[in-house]
């Protein structure tokens, strides 16, 4: 057999103390749809930007076509015809489509003449070599997602890739243009291109893949051909753990009902027809994969996105929550997911990143004492173990936990009946994870009722008392707590296994 | 203090201008030309006041000199009819804070950039005026001169006006939950709105105020002058803002304070008497102005440079 198009050794990658990739070994043939599939978090974005340059691996090697690869940088990349066509294009919205490709695929000099006639026939051709109806005069701004992802693939056939990646290109395609895209993937492999397709749909990969490769935190966990797995066994692979962590155990009976959501859903985001309650002291796991609806749906919690229909209940009061001022003055607290851009503000001091919440509470000309605001902050400081210089140092210098501790803090400080916590441990070491389930946990003990949204699995089975799981927008079940893992993972695929 | 060291160092500057006309032009301390200088840039510091709070929540209103002409061209008619001054004050006010609501309004609510819509305001009232007035001066009642006080008495009651202001603006904006609505909006539009501030509120009152505080400005300067000349606010943008730029104040929103801006301001006006002391041509006064401006925004420059490694 002649050499692999792409082979991949021991690839290594940190993160800072993350270790996102421990040593993979990846094979992509010519002429084969090779398949990446694992949690969120497994580290397939991670592979993906190693293959197209962006960033550089801390160790092992890379060959392609035979070749020992020293650097591989974005241009690099492209020059040995890899290709990527990403979830969100990377389209040029004011130029048309010929113009797009053309700045894709000629590297002319600034003073060349432009030839129109000759860009506007090679983008007609291309666009119709994948069936696609798109006119070449288009502006790109005026396209949908999908046809722009089609324009990203026309990009990527007329650079004439031998090796092309396609991060879960059905995601926002409707069913016809998932039929389209599937024959451009035969067509691609016929004619001997490489195509590495990541994808959270079984169903799809069973249709399309000739071999899979799971990822299961940072390491290849197996590839097998299609032919010789089948859903359970890929389920097996990708959660294959024990919970090996210990969680703090729920300590208390939950009390009564705090939030109740009946049927509710929003157009514009894509969630509908979710119906659960949460109890004080209870915590509710919101599990599922990435692009489920989870952050969704604490959106319209907290009023960023107005529900269009269905009833949402706190403490048996019904609320129409239409912005996130409501949602605070009803005792609704979000800690939202973005931590570094959202959660705390890094320039300014922990005092008053603390105390940022409860202002809104106070009259607008009330006297703050700088010395009660001290004292709340040192209190919360305290209290969560923050570590840090002092209340006067600013958020940024605070490592990630800490400042998750933060925001989680102006968030008590507001005294919720409800908290909301968007993926509070992502990018948070070990050490402090640790910490924050315990605060967590705690915090459900006094009585607040908590939704978690995790997607980390063991996290969100270990944490919660019952674990909503999400998938395309909707509540697909609701399971207890420590329940197993296979189990959630089958729901949150949206399969039967 | 290594917080304030930006607001410290253009203290430090302004010392050393101090100190050196001590030296070599000691007429410059002379009590009553040093309070008529300080007078005179009483108004500004008023809308300099207002300026910083539109910068730090990374907004902009270059439309505040044109403001400032249309107030004070309409109080000076209104004190020239036989209006009270009890009445023209808040009238002139009260003009500004509307023209604050017109382009708060579109900046706030239709979310349209503040450098846009404070460019065609100020065009619009310049013009307006122009057209209205015909270039021509506003002659006002004796009684309207320092308020009918003696030249000094109005002179301290407009200064200390001025640094009462001051005093109240800064200590609210560290210490009143509304200042600090101003510097998270600065900060993070978003951040703040998650942290259940309303951006688009906070936004549009900071417009409401720095047109109020135009008013007032408006009003201490006519009460400096027998006569309304109608280019008065000609360029007083551009004094207005290079003085809370000098001062510290982050043209990239949520970082500065009013005391920078205040220290940004007296050395700015320090420059044009110092070079008449010290018998150089006034000519130079701009120049002087620009190379402080390029300083402070070099300063910055490194400065930020510096915390991102």
């Amino acid at each position: 057999m002649s050499s692999p198009l792409l082979a991949l050794r021991q690839v290594v990658k940190n993160y800072g103390g993350v270790r996102a990739l421990r040593g993979v070994d990846f094979d992509l043939r010519a002429g084969e749809v090779h398949a990446l599939l694992g949690e969120n978090g497994a580290g397939k974005s991670t592979l993906i930007k190693i293959v197209t340059g962006a960033h550089a691996p801390d160790g092992g090697t890379i060959t392609i076509a035979g070749q020992l690869i020293a650097e591989l940088t974005p241009a690099i990349s492209r020059s040995l015809g890899i290709a990527c066509i990403y979830q969100q294009p990377a389209l040029f919205p004011d130029l048309t489509v010929a113009e797009n490709l053309a700045l894709r695929l000629d590297a002319t000099t600034v003073h060349a003449r432009v030839d129109w006639t000759a860009r506007r026939a090679r983008a007609t051709a291309l666009l119709a070599r994948i069936g696609a109806a798109i006119s070449p005069d288009a502006e790109v701004r005026s396209l949908s997602m999908p046809e722009q992802q089609l324009v990203e693939i026309a990009c990527a056939l007329g650079s004439g890739a031998r090796i092309v990646i396609m991060d879960e290109p059905t995601a926002s395609l409707t069913q016809k243009e998932q039929h389209l895209l599937y024959a451009v993937v035969h067509d691609l492999r016929k004619n001997g291109v490489g195509v590495i397709y990541i994808s959270h749909r079984l169903e799809e990969i069973f249709a399309l893949a000739d071999r899979v490769t799971v990822l299961r935190d940072g390491q290849s966990v197996g590839t097998h051909a299609l032919a010789d797995i089948n859903e359970a066994g890929l389920i097996r692979l990708m959660v294959g753990r024990e919970v090996a962590q210990v969680y703090p155990a729920a300590q208390s009976a939950p009390g009564a009902t705090v939030l109740s959501l009946q049927g509710v859903g929003c157009n514009a985001s894509g969630v509908h027809d979710v119906s659960f309650e949460v109890r004080a002291g209870e915590i509710f796991g919101l599990g599922g994969l990435v692009g489920a609806g989870r952050t969704e749906l604490a959106r319209i919690l907290f009023g960023l996105t107005p529900a269009d229909y269905g009833q949402i209940k706190l403490a048996g009061e019904t609320l129409e929550l239409s912005s996130p001022q409501e949602a605070v003055s009803h005792g609704i607290a979000y800690v939202p997911e973005d931590r570094r851009r959202h959660g705390v503000v890094l320039e300014l001091p922990l005092e008053q990143n603390i105390t940022m919440a409860i202002h809104r509470r106070l009259f607008p000309t009330t006297w703050l004492s700088f010395n009660a605001e001290r004292a709340l902050a040192l209190d919360y400081i305290r209290d969560l173990a923050v570590k840090c210089a002092g209340p006067d140092a600013p958020g940024g210098s605070l490592s990630g936990g800490n400042q998750q501790k933060v925001a989680l803090a102006r968030w008590l400080a507001t005294r919720p009946k409800l908290l909301i916590l968007d993926e509070p441990t992502q990018g948070v070491d070990i050490g402090a994870k640790t910490e924050i389930h315990k605060i967590i946990r705690r915090l459900a003990h006094e009585g607040l009722a908590v939704i978690l949204i995790s997607s980390d699995l063991p996290e969100v089975i270990g944490m919660s008392d019952r674990i909503g799981v999400m998938a395309h927008g909707t509540l697909r079940a609701i399971l207890p707590g420590g329940s197993d893992p296979h189990t959630v993972m089958a729901a949150a695929l949206g399969t039967a296994a | 203090m290594k917080r304030y060291f930006r607001e410290l160092s253009v203290l430090g500057a302004l010392l050393v201008v101090l100190i050196g006309l001590a030296l070599f032009a000691p007429a410059f301390f002379a009590p009553q030309p040093l309070l008529s200088l300080v007078t005179r840039e009483a108004p500004t510091l008023v809308v300099a006041c207002g300026m910083a709070c539109i910068i730090i929540t990374r907004q902009i209103d270059i439309s505040v000199g044109s403001m400032f002409s249309v107030c004070s061209v309409c109080a000076g008619l209104l004190a020239a009819r036989g209006w009270p001054l009890a009445l023209v004050l808040p009238a002139s006010v009260g003009l500004g804070a509307l023209f604050g609501v017109f382009n708060g309004f579109l900046v706030a609510v239709l979310r349209l950039p503040s450098i846009v819509v404070t460019l065609a305001t100020m065009v619009t009232l310049r013009q307006g005026l122009n057209l209205v007035r015909q270039g021509e001066f506003v002659n006002l009642p004796d009684r309207v001169q320092w308020f009918g006080l003696s030249q000094t008495e109005g002179q301290l009651v407009l200064v200390s006006t001025a640094l009462g202001l001051l005093v109240t603006l800064a200590l609210a904006m560290r210490h009143v939950a509304a200042g600090r609505y101003i510097y998270a909006v600065g900060t993070d539009a978003e951040a703040a709105r998650l942290a259940g501030i309303r951006p688009q509120l906070v936004t549009m009152l900071v417009f409401v105020l720095i047109g109020a505080l135009t008013g007032l400005g408006a009003m201490m300067n006519l009460a400096q002058s027998p006569q309304v000349q109608p280019l008065t606010g000609n360029g007083l943008e551009l004094k207005v803002i290079a003085a809370v730029v000098v001062g510290g104040v982050a043209i990239s929103g949520g970082r500065g304070n009013l005391w920078g801006a205040f220290a940004g301001l007296l050395l700015l006006a320090c420059v044009s008497p110092a070079l008449t002391h010290l018998h150089v041509e006034a000519y130079w006064e701009k120049a002087v102005h620009g190379a402080i401006i390029l300083l402070a925004v070099i300063a910055d420059g490194l400065r930020s440079r510096q915390s991102n490694r």
